[in-house]
């Protein structure tokens, strides 16, 4: 029976980065997705005819520059469109608008505060001094400090060089940013509620932490890394729907001669004198490989897919102690003309980009509050945006897409598991709020598509729903994502491996875990990668 | 946080200013005479305002700085009203220079540092009366001035919108304000200040300016702006008053030597690379520092970085051989060492000489003057011509005008 060279597990768009790096150099890869179209968290799917939805995640700014054009995916339709900036609004009928001019920025900013206006600089160059640090780091396998291999002791040296380029100042500023709360970065530089709120968003997205929770200072700038061709902290659509990326890399894959098999759902790796060997579908038929690299969450892949004796205890107890909790859910929605909103004039650049509604910070943690309760928020916090006033791809004319990140949503409610009655309340939660910012929005809603944590993970696999495959507290980043000994995309399990996003540099559709896994499995196989660039420089 | 959080404005004020995002680019009080004059149509972005680079020609603007008299919008320039019982306190406390020493009517080239000595900014600092001061500067600085002014009876005020400001320079400069009616306008000598009666409000006047000539910088209330400047453009009708452009007047302050924040040196709370902090004595300011003052912010940074000689680079004026602008050049030692970077550059009408702003690492520029060469990349036709030019280190300003001091001033 044939022995494929490597077989990923999930079509993801980590999963689909690997298997395109392998089998531009030289591996037969195979793809195995369990949903009956590949993309994992980063789909468009037709739920009703003629609207296209973003279903999981929605915008792009984090995927790497240097793995598009490895790939090639321009060549196979992939589009990045950079959009405005967006805006909170403000119970008081008012709203607070990023406008992408400085100046218009802050004349923005100064209709709340004149102070607030000017502190934005300082506010700015402090956050990109700190992304300056991260960003050389995102493709770079993280350097194990246990290990005294060379090769770990010069990352270690590259680390330490990029602290050295800090003053002394800057690196207690470092660590301070990567561990504090986002509520107490925004105090140091900001005095008006909404504009605290309005930077603070960044710092809870997909995190089962409030903005008064330490830690989430570093998830802002999680956010914050990513560019649009350069352009550093920007944000755009993909043109069709996030589906569009791994849509491109499903057709680069295929085009450089890979297999992807879908509704091919994978019941358990393979394992043999401690070396994986293959897996086993959930119909019972074996698929034999050399190599099994797991794009599933580090819980799914070792909870689930491995047999608890294959692996160490220590490891064990790690995996299950990782932190990988549900906290939001998304509402897709079909409407049949854009939404007004009274207090935005109609000429606003804001409905073409994300809008709030959770104008002050304190109001976020009282949304967080629900979820350690063990409830959906009364008062939801809202990303929400409509791509169809940029992408025409989406929607028929006049009809629009509107795609609401939602949060917080506990993995269960009250301890038991998501209903369908849960599931309608919540999605009501939603559309209450938006309606209140925005009266006959709910004649407008031709269809909408609701997913809980409990959908999320059904479909997508994502434990409990959590969009970044763990927390990305600084407890499990670099050297310690996912657990570790394990940060660098290898297993207890000889010939299995990990590039999810459970891996480093984390979360976000950013490529970067399946293309780092993809360079330390050549490496063990002694072969080049030829087709991977390196880093882009950050001059 | 801060210890005097500002008033937060009405929803109706609120309100009222969303539309802004309309008009990315204001106009100032002024705009209407300056759109009527601005033949080029050649705007540039200052500060969110929509200001001319040149309004017919660069070259004639800056010969009308030079021998006749030019008016220069400078609204878009940042301002503070500063006013209290310990204005003065606070201000030194601020600011480098010793503020106990600016006499009420007076004004004085200034800087202000972070904790660690690194520039913030440099500006000017206008004593409107004992306790009430205005500071004019490039960048923002709100945050920085409140957080400040902890413990001190002060109210700090942002006014740029509020107040229009002109620049009124060259040789017939002083006649036309005399002509124009501002009575014991000659009894300003350079740096001091006095109110005059204007269209039933009151124009500030200074005999300062940016082009290292005679001159004058006018503020008025924004509605008062227009009637200022016919009155100007009346009285300077016969003495050749030609409105003008930042071409023209970047030149004229390269000649005086001037320095322009972020364009000579990077300010603190815009370098985003550490090693491009500078300290006062790194871009020629340190004539400001005076250790015998009070404490002043970043004090303890900057003496420190004296006695154990950390200060790692300097500012110093070039005269190039040739006549090729080396805009941009890199400095070099020996023909082969990088030793620096050169931040503006030109040909001088006035001096008849290349000459140049450059930052160098010391001991370059600092101890060691001779052999420093730049390389030139002048494109012609599409193709580079590679120059290498012997730079000498010669003191600032590159030209020195009698009559920009000379009391009373001339009427040409």
């Amino acid at each position: 029976m044939k022995a494929w060279d490597a077989i990923v597990i999930g079509g993801g768009h980590n999963g689909l980065v690997n298997a395109c790096y392998l089998q531009r150099a030289g591996l037969d890869v195979l793809v195995l997705e369990k949903n009956d179209w590949v993309g994992g968290a980063a789909t468009s799917r037709e739920l009703t005819p003629g609207f296209l939805y973003s279903n999981c995640s929605y915008v792009c700014s984090l995927f790497r520059p240097e793995i598009m054009r490895d790939l090639e995916l321009p060549r196979f339709g992939l589009q990045v469109i950079s959009y405005e900036g967006g805006a909170v609004f403000t119970r008081d009928g008012d709203y607070l608008a990023n406008y992408r001019d400085h100046d218009a920025h802050r004349r923005e900013f100064a209709r709340f505060s004149k102070r607030d206006a000017e502190a934005y600089d300082r506010y700015s160059r402090d956050v990109t001094r700190q992304c300056r640090f991260i960003q050389p780091l995102l493709m770079r396998t993280a350097p194990d400090p246990t290990s005294f291999r060379p090769r770990d002791l010069g990352e270690l040296l590259h680390l330490g060089k990029k602290f050295a380029g800090l003053s002394a100042e800057e690196m207690a500023l470092t660590l301070r940013f990567w561990t504090m709360s986002i509520s107490d970065f925004l105090d140091e530089y900001f005095e008006t509620d909404v504009i605290k709120a309005n930077f603070a968003l960044s710092g809870i997205i997909g995190t089962a932490l409030g903005p008064m929770s330490p830690g989430t200072a570093y998830v802002l700038l999680h956010h914050y890394m990513g560019e649009v061709d350069g352009s550093v902290g920007a944000w755009g659509y993909a043109r069709g729907g996030m589906g569009a990326v791994t849509k491109a890399l499903a057709a680069s894959f295929k085009v450089s001669g890979g297999t992807i098999r879908t509704g091919a759902e994978v019941d358990h790796v393979l394992i043999r004198n401690g070396k994986a060997k293959g897996v086993v579908l959930a119909g019972g038929e074996e698929i034999y490989g050399k190599l099994i690299i797991s794009n599933a969450d580090v819980k799914r892949t070792f909870l689930k897919l491995v047999e608890e004796k294959e692996l160490p205890d220590i490891f064990l107890r790690r995996v299950r102690n990782f932190k990988i909790r549900g906290s939001s859910g998304k509402v897709n929605i079909a409407l049949d003309s854009l939404p007004e909103f009274p207090a935005l004039p109609k000429d606003s650049p804001v409905y073409r980009a994300d809008m709030h509604f959770t104008d002050s910070i304190e109001r976020m943690e009282r949304a967080y509050d629900d979820w350690k309760a063990g409830r959906w928020s009364a008062d939801p916090f809202l990303d929400m945006m409509i791509p169809t006033t940029l992408d025409p791809t989406m929607a028929p004319p006049g009809k629009h897409f509107m795609s609401c990140f939602v949060q917080y949503a506990p993995p269960k409610i009250d301890g038991r598991d998501w209903t369908d009655v849960d599931r309608d309340g919540f999605a009501e939660s939603v559309i209450s709020q938006i309606v209140q910012y925005s009266p006959g929005f709910r004649d407008r809603i031709v269809h909408m598509e609701v997913r809980t944590p409990r959908e999320i993970e059904a479909e997508v696999g994502l434990t409990e729903g959590n969009i970044f495959q763990g927390e990305l507290t600084f407890d499990q980043l670099l050297f310690n994502r996912p657990v570790p000994g394990y940060a660098q995309y290898r297993s207890p399990v000889g010939g299995l491996y990990m590039c999810g996003s459970s891996t480093h540099p984390g979360g976000g559709v950013m490529g970067a875990p399946g293309r780092n896994a993809a360079a330390e499995i050549l490496r063990d196989l002694a072969k080049p990668s030829l087709h991977m660039s390196p880093a882009h420089d950050v001059i | 946080m801060n210890h005097h959080p500002t008033i937060k404005p009405s929803l109706d004020a609120r309100t009222a200013a969303q539309s802004h995002f309309r008009m990315l680019r204001l106009g100032t009080p002024f705009q209407p005479r300056i759109d009527a004059l601005g033949l080029k149509q050649d705007w540039y972005n200052w500060a969110g305002y929509r200001a001319p680079h040149s309004l017919w020609d660069e070259e004639l603007e800056y010969f009308a700085i030079r021998s006749q008299a030019a008016l220069f919008d400078i609204s878009p320039m940042t301002k503070y009203r500063i006013e209290g019982p310990d204005a003065e306190a606070y201000l030194d406390r601020v600011t480098l220079r010793d503020v106990t020493k600016l006499k009420p009517g007076r004004v004085h080239y200034t800087a202000w540092c972070d904790d660690e000595g690194f520039v913030l900014d440099d500006g000017t600092l206008f004593r409107l009366s004992p306790a009430r001061l205005r500071l004019c500067s490039q960048e923002r600085h709100l945050p920085w001035l409140l957080d400040s002014a902890f413990r001190y009876d002060v109210t700090v005020e942002e006014e740029t919108e509020a107040v229009a400001g002109l620049a009124l320079q060259g040789p017939t400069s002083f006649a036309i304000l005399r002509d124009a009616g501002f009575a014991g306008v000659e009894r300003l000598k350079i740096f001091d200040l006095a109110e005059f009666a204007h269209d039933g409000a009151t124009v500030t006047i200074s005999r300062t300016g940016f082009t290292g000539d005679l001159g004058y910088e006018l503020f008025v209330p924004a509605d008062k702006a227009l009637s200022l400047w016919d009155r100007l453009m009346a009285a300077g009708e016969l003495r050749g008053i030609r409105a003008i452009g930042y071409t023209a007047l970047n030149r004229a302050r390269l000649e005086a030597g001037l320095i322009v924040a972020n364009a000579d040196f990077t300010t603190s709370e815009h370098a985003i690379r550490a090693d491009r902090l500078r300290m006062p004595d790194e871009i020629g300011l340190g004539f400001m520092i005076d250790p015998n003052k009070g404490h002043f912010n970043g004090r303890r940074a900057i003496l420190e970085a004296r006695a154990r000689k950390k200060l790692r680079h300097v500012l110093v004026g070039l005269e190039i051989e040739g006549n090729i602008p080396a805009k941009h050049a890199i400095v070099y030692y020996k023909k082969s060492q990088e030793v620096g970077l050169v931040s503006a550059a030109m040909w001088s009408p006035m001096a008849k000489r290349n000459i140049a702003l450059a930052s160098l690492h010391r001991p370059y520029g600092d101890t060691i003057v001779d052999d420093l060469w730049v390389e030139i990349y002048a494109m012609r036709e599409l193709q580079y011509q590679k120059l290498m030019k012997k730079a000498k280190v010669v003191p600032r300003p590159f030209i020195k005008l009698d009559r920009r001091t000379a009391n009373p001033p001339a009427d040409f």
